[in-house]
């Protein structure tokens, strides 16, 4: 089952776990398609080689070869590079784009033989105005091809595994020493309060600093209305110091701060 | 309830990273084939994910964690429910002998609006020329067909030189590259409801009806069919089985008497589309050959009876090929686990 916000298409899978890719874009995908296209003129210019050699054979026999290869270069990359790389061409890849099925599902052959072949009425007139039409008014934004084979190009996103040092694990933290309100308030924060903070602590440094003074005193003068400390654990706290210790207790409960080894980002 | 996030990251992690080694085993090794335990292994890790995935969607909206386990579960749907959607390997005898012609005789209706598109403008063409001779200035696309039949055939048949000598390759890879460009183009103009691919067979009509009225009315049919038959016998059927390939995504598209949602019916006959191109392909490699090399030649170099009678032949085998070729309950379940030459080619 699929749905989707504007620019995502979100998968809802038999086991009912949801996720969502960032559909990409005209523009970015005209870019690759402008890479791919120097690709293309490259790998003509490499035939000229191989066509001198078969030169010794007769130059008919060089001009037939080269105007073969000239449409197999021509009509083949894109099928060819999708298909052997998981729906990636070279200029794809640089853009950090891929053509995915629609469903979600891994592309079959015929996905992407149909989405190539249409190229030519997408070309029309001239330089993908077609496709970048029909692009713009479909809510998957796909061209003519896409629609036909049923894909979609998608953003690969860059992952990292995020840094949660921005909690503050291993420094003191004045609100454990007062156990049961540490617990009274783990359990009055909601999930989306603490994942305010946790998003507030995550981004501190990119935010003004008139902005963030702002920001983390709303923030602390409303988990203040959640658990009322004794003066003794507040005392001298900043408001930013406040919500760090307020974030740490909601995401690692009455467990004494200790350092987690930090395991390799699993992403990439 | 919120979740410990380091906690978790510390005792999941492993498992994220495994699933994700193996994910990357099968992207990158397109034959590759995992064992019973794998394929258990690989579930159950994207079970784990799944569930992962859930916790952190609700009860924590870290976003790169989320991001993260979205795509890892997303690269694992995708093998884990990919089992239907691929088909076995590519077998090109069965793929030749049996999906190709079953697929053909699947759809012969759009085969049979594209002849008949095709005859429309024949007779459109052939009444344009008949009825006024002058017309095929207008009608004729290539310079050489404007003059006349008679003076042509003259000059052929008493040419001491061969015109093709040291180009015959060259000629015939431009017919193949050219014939299936046009084939191609006829499949995309399916995405125009057919319209496109319509006035491309009644052009082509045009053309055709055009030149056989005029050789035909010069009293130079036997040359006619001696040029066109070798060659044409095998390069227009093939460029109306393109265009059936554009009416079958036309009719997929338009959609008259199917229930079935629009992406549900692209979805079925795209396996189909390829394989007639893939056909196409072939049948124009050939003709491009037989054009450059036979085609080119007449009396007294090659009788007008052999020529006519090698397009007859051909004309009969593809006929009997396309129409009776891969029947039978065999055949029938071989192309339901149709896609050969198409879809089978990854694993």
């Amino acid at each position: 089952m699929r749905g989707g916000d504007v620019n995502r298409l979100t998968i809802l899978t038999p086991e009912g776990i949801r996720f969502a890719f960032e559909l990409a874009g005209p523009v970015t995908r005209f870019l690759a398609w402008l890479t791919d296209l120097a690709v293309i003129l490259l790998l003509l210019n490499l035939i000229t080689i191989p066509c001198r050699m078969l030169a010794i054979l007769g130059a008919d026999t060089s001009m037939a070869f080269g105007i073969v290869a000239y449409f197999v270069v021509s009509v083949g990359y894109g099928m060819a590079t999708e298909w052997r790389f998981h729906g990636q061409t070279l200029g794809k890849r640089l853009l950090r784009l891929r053509v995915i099925d629609e469903q979600g599902l891994p592309l079959r052959f015929p996905q992407v033989a149909m989405r190539n072949l249409l190229r030519p009425v997408d070309a029309m007139p001239a330089l993908y105005l077609l496709g970048g039409l029909v692009c713009t008014l479909s809510p998957r934004i796909q061209r003519l091809g896409d629609l036909a084979a049923g894909t979609v190009v998608v953003r690969i996103p860059r992952l990292r595994q995020p840094d949660l040092g921005a909690i503050g694990s291993g420094k003191y933290n004045s609100f454990r020493e007062h156990g049961h309100l540490a617990a009274r308030l783990r359990q009055e924060m909601t999930p989306e309060e603490a994942d305010l903070g946790l998003r507030a602590l995550l981004r501190r440094d990119r935010l003004d600093p008139e902005a963030r003074l702002e920001l983390f005193h709303e923030l602390a003068e409303h988990y203040r209305t959640l658990v009322t400390f004794p003066e003794s654990a507040t005392d001298g706290l900043s408001d930013e110091q406040y919500v760090r210790n307020a974030v740490e207790i909601a995401y690692q409960g009455g467990r004494r701060a200790e350092m987690v080894p930090q395991s390799r980002a699993p992403g990439g | 309830m919120i979740i410990d996030l380091q906690r978790f990251m510390a005792e999941q992690g492993s498992l994220w990273r495994e699933l994700e080694a193996m994910l990357t085993r099968l992207e990158n090794d397109l034959a590759l084939r995992l064992t019973l335990d794998e394929v258990r292994r690989l579930h159950y890790l994207y079970q784990r994910a799944s569930a992962d995935l859930a916790r952190v969607a609700t009860f924590s909206a870290e976003p790169e964690m989320r991001r993260y386990l979205e795509t890892l579960v997303a690269r694992a749907y995708g093998h884990v429910h990919a089992g239907s959607a691929r088909a076995g390997r590519l077998r090109l005898g069965t793929w030749l002998l049996v999906v190709l012609p079953a697929t053909f005789r699947r759809h012969r209706r759009a085969f049979q609006l594209a002849v008949a598109m095709t005859l429309v403008g024949a007779g459109f063409g052939g009444g344009a020329v008949g009825l006024d001779p002058r017309a095929k200035d207008v009608l004729m696309p290539f310079l050489h067909l404007r003059g006349s039949p008679g003076e042509r055939v003259r000059r052929e048949e008493t040419a001491n030189t061969d015109p093709l000598d040291g180009h015959r390759g060259q000629f015939a890879a431009t017919l193949m590259t050219h014939n299936l460009r046009v084939s191609i183009f006829a499949m995309a103009a399916g995405m125009t409801w057919g319209i496109g691919t319509l006035a491309l067979l009644f052009y082509n009509g045009v053309i055709l009806g055009a030149i056989c009225a005029d050789y035909i009315l010069a009293g130079e049919g036997v040359f006619l069919a001696g040029w066109l038959l070798p060659h044409g016998a095998v390069e227009i059927p093939a460029i109306l089985l393109g265009s059936q390939a554009g009416l079958v995504l036309a009719g997929a598209l338009i959609g008259w008497g199917n229930r079935k949602r629009l992406r549900q019916r692209l979805r079925e006959i795209a396996p189909d589309v390829i394989t007639l191109m893939a056909g196409v392909a072939l049948l124009l490699a050939w003709a491009g050959a037989v054009e450059s090399f036979f085609s080119q030649y007449h009396e007294p170099v090659v009788p007008y009876w052999a020529k006519i009678g090698f397009g007859c032949v051909e004309l009969v085998l593809l006929t009997l090929y396309l129409g009776c070729a891969g029947r039978g309950p065999q055949a029938d379940a071989a192309a339901n686990g149709r896609g050969g030459a198409a879809e089978g080619a990854r694993k």
